[in-house]
């Protein structure tokens, strides 16, 4: 019997998911051995033809990680999506859109602007910008169009399974693997990661306090952190009590903060605002303008709170009125 | 919703107003009694305590088609159940700040303080915040997330969503 194949892609990502993968360590040999791995770019040498050539839904599983932003990636995650019986959403650029989704604060005109014009490296200054479209004497060179607003990728194509994570852990990768091969997976559309916060597996749990009242809040180079007492109760914002677990709190061992990377658990919708929420909640005072003070301490609401989530929020990307009803 | 997408009509607002039920929603209440009228644009949503009030379910009314969301509690000091308008203002406050870096209007989200025995200030603070954003224009969040975010919700408690319950 032919083993079953697999494909590995990437989108709007920064290759992190793909060393996530070659950490598989020695298990990736068993990985190899119980599957035929048909197309992975960043590590072989297979074209969009070839991916094209094959019959549809003959690919076992799809891995694809990254956002999708441009004309190109949502071709190939559609490409993929008619050739895959399912679907998995690896990394948290695919399931929430991650790092490359707080491009959602900006328009695609001061993206392009930024990197083309105003940014200090640029030193060239004859307005170059990309285009779709050239015109050469040899023919037409095209490129793929940047678009205004990052997706997650169940935004653009039917997902099955999201393995959350940047990047996901290894024994999450595994696990996922094995319950494929042995075909022992939970409900469509689950998260393949425990449904609890990630204070509950961290080493620190016992000296969190029963109730936390916070006069102050620090951000990690403002604080030498205390290598054993939660993070949270020294005024580190900690997304412990809304995260998801399964990393094994592996930030938190490192002495750092956990920044929420694998999103809420499935009883919460908006990350963002629900870790908001549990921060806003610590505030010791009662008086509106000390209220104000102490978190305005809180550097950067959007990028803290929606740092891997912000397409897949409620608000979706920044609101700007004169735009609302332009371009895509 | 269509009369938000057409220019045929002149734009009214759609506020959607969470009212603590021990205060704001006994003085809207008072209001009626007392035959005051006020903007029709508001719809009422009683909450037991504007301390119950997850800020999801600000940015969904704002998703769903709401162009501002009103919170009324009870006055500091006055909660029924001793803290739950000081833990709605910290929420408030953050969410203000994280809602001005994405775009959002100051005026669209506002919190009042109305205490059982203010008819005339629901009055007064449902007229302001009706011309208030009356004046801003309608809120257009970027359609193709609706279906979605709005599927993801709850995606077997469907009618809990539709009665403004849990999140």
């Amino acid at each position: 019997m032919s083993k079953p194949k697999v494909a590995f892609y990437w989108c709007a990502s920064c290759g992190g998911c793909e060393e996530a993968v070659v950490d598989l360590a020695e298990d990736i040999l068993k990985v190899v051995g119980a599957v035929d791995i048909v197309f992975w770019p960043v590590a072989l040498d297979f074209k969009r033809e070839d991916v094209e050539a094959m019959a549809d839904n003959s690919l076992a599983v799809a891995f694809i990680n990254g956002a999708i932003r441009s004309s190109e990636q949502h071709e190939m995650v559609e490409l993929l999506r008619r050739k895959a019986g399912l679907v998995v959403a690896f990394g948290s650029c695919a399931h929430l859109g991650g790092i490359p989704g707080l491009a959602n604060t900006f328009r695609r005109a001061d993206l392009i602007d930024e990197a083309y014009h105003k940014s200090l490296s640029v030193t060239d200054g004859n307005g170059t910008e990309p285009l779709e479209k050239t015109e050469v004497p040899e023919g037409t060179l095209t490129l793929p169009k940047l678009w205004d607003t990052v997706k997650t990728l169940d935004q653009v194509i039917k997902v099955d399974y999201y393995l959350p994570g940047c990047p996901p852990p290894v024994n999450l990768i595994n696990g996922a693997i094995g319950s494929i091969l042995k075909n022992e997976l939970p409900p469509p559309g689950s998260v393949l990661a425990p449904d609890m916060a990630l204070c509950e597996e961290c080493e620190r749990r016992a000296t969190k306090p029963d109730k936390m009242a916070q006069r102050e809040f620090l951000r990690p180079h403002q604080i030498k952190a205390d290598p054993e007492k939660c993070l949270l109760a020294q005024g580190l914002l900690c997304l412990g009590p809304v995260t998801r677990k399964g990393c094994g709190a592996a930030c938190v061992k490192g002495n750092m903060p956990c920044t929420g990377c694998m999103g809420p658990t499935s009883h919460v919708v908006d990350f963002g605002t629900k870790a908001l929420t549990a921060m806003a909640s610590l505030v010791d005072s009662n008086d509106d303008r000390e209220i104000a003070a102490i978190l305005d301490q809180i550097a950067d609401p959007v990028g803290t709170f929606y740092r891997y989530s912000l397409p897949a929020s409620l608000l979706h990307r920044s609101y700007q009125p004169e735009h609302a009803k332009g371009e895509k | 919703m269509s009369d938000k997408d057409t220019n045929q009509k002149p734009f009214e607002p759609r506020i959607v107003a969470f009212f603590c039920n021990w205060c704001t929603y006994t003085a809207a209440d008072l209001a009626g009694t007392a035959r005051m009228t006020y903007a029709p644009n508001v719809r009422v949503i009683r909450v037991m305590c504007s301390g119950r009030l997850d800020p999801q379910f600000i940015l969904t009314a704002l998703r769903q088609g709401a162009d501002g969301v009103l919170i009324g509690g009870c006055h500091p000091g006055d909660c029924h159940y001793q803290e739950g308008n000081y833990k709605a203002l910290r929420r408030f406050t953050l969410l203000k700040r994280l809602l001005r870096e994405m775009g959002i209007e100051d005026e669209r989200v506002q919190l009042e303080w109305i205490a059982a025995s203010e008819g005339d200030k629901v009055q007064k603070v449902i007229n302001r915040i009706t011309e208030d954003v009356r004046r801003l224009g309608p809120l257009h969040l970027e359609p193709e997330a609706l279906d979605r975010a709005t599927e993801a919700l709850l995606p077997d408690q469907t009618p809990a969503v539709a009665e403004g319950g849990a999140l």
